[in-house]
């Protein structure tokens, strides 16, 4: 019997919220879209975890500009507690080094760091999906039942198409979907009329911003950003 | 000490198994120890000892941990070596006794240099059996 499987709900249980931002492609915006949301919510008061699920591709803390801190260990792992938002990431293991794990080793990690994370009194669990309809998603459904899912989507009909697929597979599950955000809005789209016909509901969209980039890493400029200030429009909506 | 919440995993499984059966005890807890992830054998047996106290059913099970090597497959060149701390520093060794999946970020396979192989034994920790009586 693999002990781990047992204690996770313990470890989850004082988490009143779990929010899986997903979407299906990768180079959406769902790593910006996690780790604002995360800064967002914890501006306003509440109490926020961030978990970068993208064990091959980690970057909330190249977003938020999270650097040499390390979580505590006390019987079990305390995350660090950086802007107020509880930072679990697979940087602290393998630092700046390529992580290359198939799907069972990324079982493993997720099983492993779910069942000794201490996160204790949350209000709010960001969990920052990698790219694919693959292990990430299925464990994450398998093993965190509580996991609601924001789906991020662009006005790309390449994303919108994989977006449907991830929504379809979460409705066959009977998976909550709080919504889908739109990211990179230039223009008029189709992502509000196909996602209201498949019953998922708009949360709201983030305009395309030019200065985000550079700021990145920088949590004063970020802040500042017209992404950050969509954001906060969109968490009006929880 | 991240033992200790392992062993709050071992705990709790245990009592799950035997939850809701008309058994009087449990008198043994066969747990089997995966090299790789480098548990401290002491701390851990320490924090179970403590927290199977706090359950009566639990309270007089003899604790008996196995240890198992780790050995890997490599998925390139087929080639099986056992796991060895010698060219990890300790920074290495600590992360894969965290997260024993990190051996792929620190590990190669010592014949073709893949860092493609499996765990195919000698993981982490197992609870391999529960006596009852």
């Amino acid at each position: 019997m693999d002990p781990r499987l047992n204690i996770i709900d313990e470890r989850l249980k004082d988490i009143k919220r779990i929010i899986a931002v997903s979407g299906g492609k990768g180079g959406i915006g769902k790593s910006s879209v996690a780790s604002c949301l995360a800064l967002a919510l914890s501006k306003r008061g509440y109490k926020v975890g961030l978990l970068d699920m993208d064990f091959c591709g980690p970057s909330d803390h190249v977003i938020l500009g999270i650097k040499e801190v390390y979580p505590e260990e006390e019987k079990g792992v305390i995350p660090p507690e950086i802007y107020g938002i509880k930072f679990m990431s697979i940087i602290y293991y393998a630092g700046d080094n390529p992580s290359p794990l198939r799907g069972n080793d990324i079982s493993n990690a997720l099983i492993e760091i779910l069942s000794v994370t201490l996160w204790g009194d949350l209000d709010f669990l960001i969990i920052d999906m990698p790219p694919g309809i693959g292990d990430a998603i299925l464990d994450v459904i398998r093993l965190i039942k509580k996991t609601e899912f924001l789906v991020v989507t662009t006005p790309s009909k390449v994303a919108l198409e994989t977006v449907k697929k991830v929504v379809k597979m979460l409705k066959e599950l009977n998976i909550h979907i709080m919504g889908v955000i739109e990211n990179m809005k230039t223009g008029e789209s189709e992502t509000k009329k196909e996602m209201e016909k498949m019953g998922i509901p708009f949360l709201g969209e983030i305009y395309y911003d030019k200065d985000f980039e550079n700021s990145l890493g920088n949590i004063e400029k970020l802040q500042k950003t017209e992404f950050m200030r969509d954001i906060k429009n969109i968490i009006n909506n929880f | 000490m991240h033992e200790w919440a392992l062993a709050e995993a071992v705990v709790s499984t245990a009592l799950d198994a035997v939850k809701g059966k008309k058994f009087k005890e449990v008198t043994e807890l066969r747990i089997r120890m995966g090299e790789l992830q480098q548990i401290e054998i002491e701390i851990f047996e320490f924090a179970l000892k403590e927290l199977i106290q706090n359950h009566e059913i639990l309270k007089n099970a003899e604790i008996k941990i196995e240890k198992e090597e780790a050995v890997f497959r490599c998925n390139v060149c087929g080639n099986e070596w056992k796991f060895t701390k010698d060219k990890l520093t300790d920074e290495e060794s600590e992360s894969i006794h965290f997260i024993p999946e990190i051996v792929h970020t620190y590990m190669r396979c010592p014949k073709c240099n893949s860092p493609d192989f499996e765990v195919i034994k000698g993981r982490g920790v197992s609870l391999e059996s529960i006596e009852v009586r």
